[in-house]
């Protein structure tokens, strides 16, 4: 084992700074160290998409990063996408469709939703099942998620106009 | 036919305001989508160890020895358990049921002692500071191993020559069930057409999200065991626990908080767990285990790999004679406990051709050892594979007769009105709706302009398909599931309601939430009984300290059986709430009724008291009540079919695809299902039940398969390899209903839960062969991978 390493960050816009070991990957990281379990592990090699966050304004699977790497980044995690109202209303969305169940996927599901909704305001259903395409959900079977994302586009258009 | 309540008595539920039958979000949803919720995964406790299981890389082999000095000396690491260290806190066990005559297994060890059956069984475990550290530790653990061959084909499991993996059971037999109803030789001789096939399902497993994850922490001075874990049974948890640490029930308590996902993955009782529960005892301290991807693969349980030989006899103008079949399944080395592997083929004898009318149907079914990790039930267990079974002969034979799908099953399906009735292997149908379920569906998805779709795409070279398979499913398991043959597994439920000091309810129920929704219609029930809005009430699930003793959420049984059971206990409460208010009002309690939280008059609906200031005035003024009143603002109720064994449901999908011919690539365009489960509580619950379910069968279909070598050794334990439906290639699913409700219940809903993936393979597979049938081509085989299909147009 190779020593701790320090490094500075921001996650969810509060100054973070740790020694963490080399190999320590940024699930891990956000989960034990920080306690933000809302970033969940389901496969541990960037295929589920469960462990979705975001650094520097970019989606990642938080399972393949490691966590030296985000020395000077910005991570934003569900808990503070939900904290800054950013997503409520895509949460909203999936509440009122209840397009999740046993909700595992979900914030890695709203992360992947909201990264398209930013890039394209207007998606149709096979753009959004393209881009959720890498997310993972046992429970739904999607569904109720394509659902859920589409009624968010129309309602932000709605208000933006 | 819309069936209209046949339950007058739903007085309760059929009132203003009421939520049953109505869309109305989850509770809870917010913790869940803010990723504040807690799975066992996310929890941590004080002087928590993490332990790593060292799985053996053998399908079979004699552990020769284990060297674990070094390792034990590694940073972290706080002890190194082999299999017969722990025996000396956890004795082994035998999966299986007295009513599954013949059943046999063998002595199963948390933790493997001399031999490995399996790739991923547990040899030792190795407990340290952190999961991590674990893995160091356990790179230097040497085990030794004396490879013994390895049986993995069923087909050549009972062969004299192939060695027996259990030498004191005498053969690789677990279990075996004939059944001969009617008069199906002659039957038979009697045919027009005999057809006959091969039907092959792959291997496949739940794949949970979030793997399987337990944390034990044995209190010593208590002398008391808590189990965090996502179980869809804690009180069957508890029991086995008790059983094999030496324990009371009493002193073990079963905590489920939020679970990613079961599926019938998380009902069982795996050994990796048990060895978890002992591990606590043993060291003194709460213990962790958090299955990783590879390991969820290697030790989850699998389901579905068979081989069924089917016959189907029919006459030239469709009239169906008889069915048989001849089906073999490996279960893996042990039958799993404590609900057996056995399961599964015992309700494919039970199933295979339900819908229709034949009293003729032959059946054998066998169950076999093999060195591959275990087999049990997983969701919609054994449905798949008959309803494939079933609907690929009758799409067989009326290709051969030439005769349109539908026409056949039309020609063949039990009549709406014909019930109650039994089938040939014993099924008692309360009312099903096999011929109201199919005109729906015919409807839903314009088959006549589908067809013509068809035909016109096929001179371009587009090669589509339409797949129909009706079904019926198992529902609302009364103690006939496993009571019966000794399982200590509860088939009833109970409820407990009580109006809190605000007027508030508190529910406390021994169903469990995994995502279907079980808070909800809980909730539902009870508000709309009690006049509650449901904001006002609170359900608490998953802990057998703290709620009635039941089965759980399995088998489709939430909310026909936990449903029920919050029902009457809501009725009790309601009339001790009006019994208590007519005194507090010097009115009766058939005058009054309770709306929006609030006592009225039962005519007219004029307020007369709130719940708030009701309950204020029982718990905190009672002096002020009339002598001799003593408020009873808590109910009770348990419930349990006795009437039916089962709630069958019945009803019927359709798929509609394209196969690429060139690349044998399928592309799913529109599924459709019409479904009856009875009363339906929560309407978008149930088509998202039934959404889910038919993904999961589509992925069975087309997927999802444990691809093992001759050697045992399980190929694909990764997401990247073994695949599963992600949202790019799945279709829009509708969803229709038909509602014959059950009158054993007042509730009159019967399960939903495994509706979906029961049809939905067949579906596909008949959708696939009837896009080739220009070619000539017929595949009864899934999943229908690209391979598959090429093979069959003889392209490769």
């Amino acid at each position: 084992m190779t020593a701790p390493v320090p490094i500075s960050l921001d996650v969810n816009g509060e100054r973070v700074d740790a020694h963490v070991l080399p190999r320590l990957n940024l699930a891990d990281f956000l989960r034990e160290h920080l306690k933000l379990t809302g970033t969940h592990v389901g496969c541990e090699h960037g295929v589920c998409g469960a462990c979705t966050v975001r650094v520097d304004g970019e989606i990642v699977r938080s399972c393949l990063m490691l966590a030296v790497q985000m020395h000077g980044a910005s991570v934003e995690t569900i808990e503070g996408l939900s904290d800054s109202g950013e997503v409520a209303d895509l949460q909203a969305a999936f509440r009122d469709r209840n397009a999740l169940q046993c909700g595992f996927c979900t914030p890695g599901m709203l992360i992947a939703a909201q990264d398209l909704l930013k890039q394209n305001t207007e998606p149709d259903r096979e753009q959004i099942r393209q881009h959720l395409s890498g997310n993972y959900c046992r429970c739904t079977g999607y569904q109720a998620i394509v659902d859920a994302v589409e009624s968010t586009a129309r309602a932000r258009i709605g208000r933006r106009s | 036919m819309t069936v209209a309540s046949a339950n007058p008595a739903l007085s309760e539920l059929d009132r203003p305001n009421s939520y049953i039958g109505k869309v109305v979000p989850r509770p809870n949803l917010e913790r869940l989508m803010q990723g504040r919720g807690l799975y066992v995964s996310d929890m941590e406790l004080p002087r928590m160890g993490h332990v790593l299981f060292l799985r053996s890389p053998h399908a079979h082999a004699k552990i020769v020895g284990i060297d674990a000095i070094e390792a034990r000396h590694m940073p972290g690491v706080i002890a190194i358990v082999t299999g017969q260290e722990l025996g000396a806190v956890i004795t082994p066990w035998v999966g299986v049921l007295s009513h599954l005559k013949g059943l046999k297994s063998a002595p199963q060890n948390a933790i493997a002692i001399d031999r490995v059956c399996w790739q991923g069984e547990a040899v030792a475990a190795v407990v340290a500071t952190s999961r991590a550290l674990a893995e160091d530790a356990a790179e230097i653990v040497r085990v030794e191993y004396q490879e013994l061959e390895a049986v993995t084909d069923m087909r050549t499991a009972l062969n004299p020559e192939t060695p027996v993996i259990h030498p004191s059971l005498g053969d690789n037999l677990a279990f075996e069930r004939n059944l001969d109803a009617g008069t199906v030789d002659a039957a038979f001789a009697e045919s027009d057409e005999v057809v006959e096939a091969d039907f092959i399902f792959g291997r496949h497993t739940g794949v949970t999200l979030e793997p399987r994850a337990v944390l034990a922490d044995w209190n010593a001075a208590e002398a008391r065991l808590t189990i965090y874990q996502g179980t869809q049974a804690p009180h069957m948890v508890q029991n086995i626990a008790a059983l094999h640490l030496g324990l009371e029930d009493s002193q073990v308590r079963v905590v489920c908080k939020d679970v990613g996902g079961s599926f019938g993955i998380k009902v069982h009782i795996y050994a990796d767990e048990m060895a978890t529960y002992a591990l606590s005892k043993l060291l003194r301290r709460p213990i962790k285990f958090v299955a990783d991807r590879v390991e969820s693969f290697n030790t989850d349980i699998h389901a579905r790999d068979h081989l069924c030989k089917g016959r189907i006899g029919l006459k030239r103008d469709g009239t169906i004679m008889a069915f048989e079949i001849d089906d073999l399944t490996g279960i893996g080395p042990y039958s799993m406990y404590p609900r057996t592997s056995a399961i599964e083929a015992n309700q494919v004898v039970n199933l295979v051709g339900g819908p229709y009318v034949t009293r003729n149907y032959r059946a054998r079914a066998r169950v076999v050892f093999q060195n591959k990790n275990v087999m049990c039930q997983y969701r919609a267990v054994g449905h798949p594979i008959a309803c494939s079974v079933t609907e690929g002969l009758v799409d067989l034979a009326a290709l051969k007769i030439g005769m349109d799908p539908v026409e056949i099953r039309r020609r063949n399906l039990i009549a709406d009105d014909a019930y109650p009735c039994v089938s040939p292997s014993g099924l008692r149908f309360e009312l099903l709706s096999h011929h109201a379920a199919m005109t729906k569906l015919l409807a839903m998805m314009d088959y006549d302009r589908l067809r013509a779709e068809q035909a016109a795409l096929r001179k371009s070279n587009i090669h589509r398909g339409i797949g129909i398979a009706s079904f019926i499913e198992v529902t609302n398991p009364s103690a006939a599931f496993y009571g019966v043959g000794g399982a200590r597994i509860s088939s009833q439920d109970g409820v407990a309601v009580r109006l809190d000091a605000q007027g508030s309810v508190i529910c406390q129920t021994s169903i469990t939430e995994q995502g279907q929704g079980s808070e909800s219609l809980t909730a539902q029930i009870v508000g709309s009984v009690l006049g509650v809005s449901m904001e006002r009430v609170r359900v608490i699930l998953g802990d057998t300290d703290n709620t009635p003793y039941g089965g759980g959420t399995w088998a489709s049984r939430g909310a026909g059986i936990g449903g029920e059971a919050a029902l009457q206990a809501a009725k009790v409460l309601r009339k001790n709430i009006l019994d208590v208010a007519a005194a507090i009002l010097q009115s009766s309690p058939g005058e009054l009724d309770i709306v929006n939280n609030a006592v009225v008059n039962a005519s007219g609906g004029s307020p007369r008291i709130e719940l708030r200031e009701l309950a204020r005035i029982v718990y905190f003024r009672p002096d002020t009540l009339p002598p001799g009143i003593q408020p009873e603002l808590m109910a009770t109720r348990h419930f349990v079919p006795r009437e039916y064994p089962f709630a069958f449901t019945n009803g019927v999908q359709a798929s509609w695809l394209e196969v690429d011919t060139d690349t044998g690539f399928v592309k799913l365009l529109r599924h459709w299902v019409v479904e009856d489960c009875g009363t339906i509580i929560n309407p978008q619950l149930v088509d998202e039940q039934i959404r889910g379910g038919v993904v999961q069968g589509l992925g069975a279909a087309l997927f999802e398969k444990c691809i093992y070598d001759e050697r045992g050794q399980l190929t694909n334990a990764n997401m990247a390899d073994y695949l599963v439906p992600m949202s790019g290639e799945m279709p829009d699913i509708d969803v229709g209903h038909v509602v014959s409700p059950t009158s054993e219940t007042e509730l009159g809903a019967k399960g939903a839960g495994e509706a979906g993936t029961a049809g939905a393979a067949a579906a596909v597979a008949n959708a696939v062969n009837d896009a080739l049938r220009p070619f000539g081509a017929i595949i009864t085989e899934i999943p229908l991978t690209p391979q598959v299909i090429l093979t069959a147009l003889g392209r490769i």
